[in-house]
């Protein structure tokens, strides 16, 4: 067995299993990167170590100094990954949470020790950032890590995931995963699109505009700024909303596989199974994606045991992806 | 070519209060054009002076961003959901 000094040391370097079983085009494979092997269970763990390597390599965190708060928005995961780093460090987090994430998410944080302050669960993650934004306008001494804006959050992805990619499967044709900041599908499609830019990165969204009530005009909308400052428009070939009745049948269907895997993984996967069957038969292609976490944080959902128009309607109440 | 659009909250009071409405056009950009000159109202709401997208509204054909495919000239057939949608922040916060 390997050894490690560290919880910190198990992060990155995640297994790759195959699911062409549930291709529907027998030749085009698919490959999912397992992300919920990550110590605090998601691809999010990479961000936060990066986000708070980052702020310590340019002082604005110093290792070891008392009573240094970070203050971020987060639906979930990178809350929790940011307050097992933060806890390991000696920092402490404050996380802005949308009230309306599952329970697991909640218990998580307050397992590694995080605050919880609470934003309108209506307003979604655009609630909590603002939120967020003006609490760290208000408290200047607190650290505001911010990984929508933050390029230490794709440079995770373009230095680690990406190249465990490219190592693990260099005949990838298409590359497919969530949007959220945005930052695995810039970091990994960068990098991919520089060792083969006939790569195609597509970015799999749920249908998040039409569950957020609190949008005053379109001109409340929000964009990731890693997103512009990026290049994010170049670097995806394809955006496609995947609904939440097709990311729990997906979910589902996984496990026939041994995956036990959150929703936006299902969603992810059948934005992949998408993918596959526009790719014209004879044509061999080989689709990457990624599973953001395992399905422990939604078993309260009852997203697998539920009657699925019952599990469909609660997903639509509550922040999945 | 009847296409159904579906407008986000945040322009039904714009349209009448309709949540959805039946459009003909044989481009996501002729359809635009079309809603806007029956309703006035979201005159530079999706489209701006310069002709292009606003930038914090997303349109989709049948769930793919036309962003992403030939944006205004993006053709659609009978029976096509076009969605207006507000870019938001997205979810794995």
């Amino acid at each position: 067995m390997a050894r490690y000094r560290s919880v910190l040391d198990l992060i990155g370097n995640t297994p790759m299993v195959d699911a062409s079983a549930l291709s529907p085009n027998p030749d085009v494979s698919i490959w999912v990167k397992l992300e919920g092997r990550n110590p605090a269970g998601s691809v999010k763990d990479r961000v936060a170590l990066s986000l708070v390597e980052s702020a310590e390599a340019d002082g604005t965190l110093v290792p070891g100094k008392p009573d240094q708060i970070l203050i971020e928005p987060s639906s979930g995961n990178t809350g929790i990954a940011l307050a097992m780093v933060c806890r390991l460090k000696g920092y402490h987090l404050k996380v802005v949470l949308p009230t309306n994430v599952s329970i697991e998410r909640r218990q998580l944080l307050e397992v590694f020790g995080a605050e919880i302050i609470e934003s309108p669960g209506s307003e979604g993650s655009n609630g909590a950032v603002r939120m967020a934004r003006q609490l760290a306008a208000e408290n200047p001494e607190w650290v505001f890590l911010y990984q929508y804006a933050n390029p230490a959050n794709p440079r995770a992805h373009y230095e680690h995931t990406g190249p465990e990619i490219w190592a693990d499967c260099p005949e990838v044709t298409h590359f497919v995963a969530g949007l959220g900041t945005s930052g695995t599908l810039l970091g990994v499609g960068r990098f991919l699109k520089e060792k083969n830019p006939d790569i195609q990165v597509w970015a799999i969204e749920p249908p998040t505009g039409e569950m957020v009530d609190g949008l005053r005009n379109l001109d409340d909308g929000y964009i990731p700024p890693i997103f512009a400052d990026l290049g994010g428009a170049e670097i995806l070939d394809r955006k496609t909303v995947v609904r939440p009745r097709e990311s729990i049948e997906w979910t589902r269907k996984m496990t026939d596989l041994g995956l036990f895997v959150g929703i936006s993984s299902g969603a992810v996967m059948a934005g992949a199974i998408r993918c596959a069957s526009q790719i014209p038969e004879g044509e061999k292609a080989t689709i990457v994606t990624i599973s953001s976490d395992d399905g422990w944080k939604y078993l309260s959902t009852g997203a697998w045991t539920d009657d699925l128009d019952t599990v469909v309607e609660r997903a639509t109440q509550v922040i999945y992806f | 070519m009847s296409v159904a659009v579906r407008l986000p909250t945040v322009l039904r009071a714009h349209a009448g209060g309709q949540a959805v409405v039946e459009i003909n056009g044989s481009t996501i950009g002729e359809v635009l054009t079309t809603l806007v000159e029956q309703h006035p109202g979201l005159s530079g709401q999706v489209i701006g002076e310069d002709g292009t997208l606003n930038k914090f509204v997303n349109i989709y054909v049948n769930d793919d961003d036309v962003r992403y495919l030939q944006q205004l000239d993006t053709p659609v057939k009978d029976g096509d959901e076009i969605s207006i949608l507000p870019a938001v922040a997205g979810g794995s916060v």
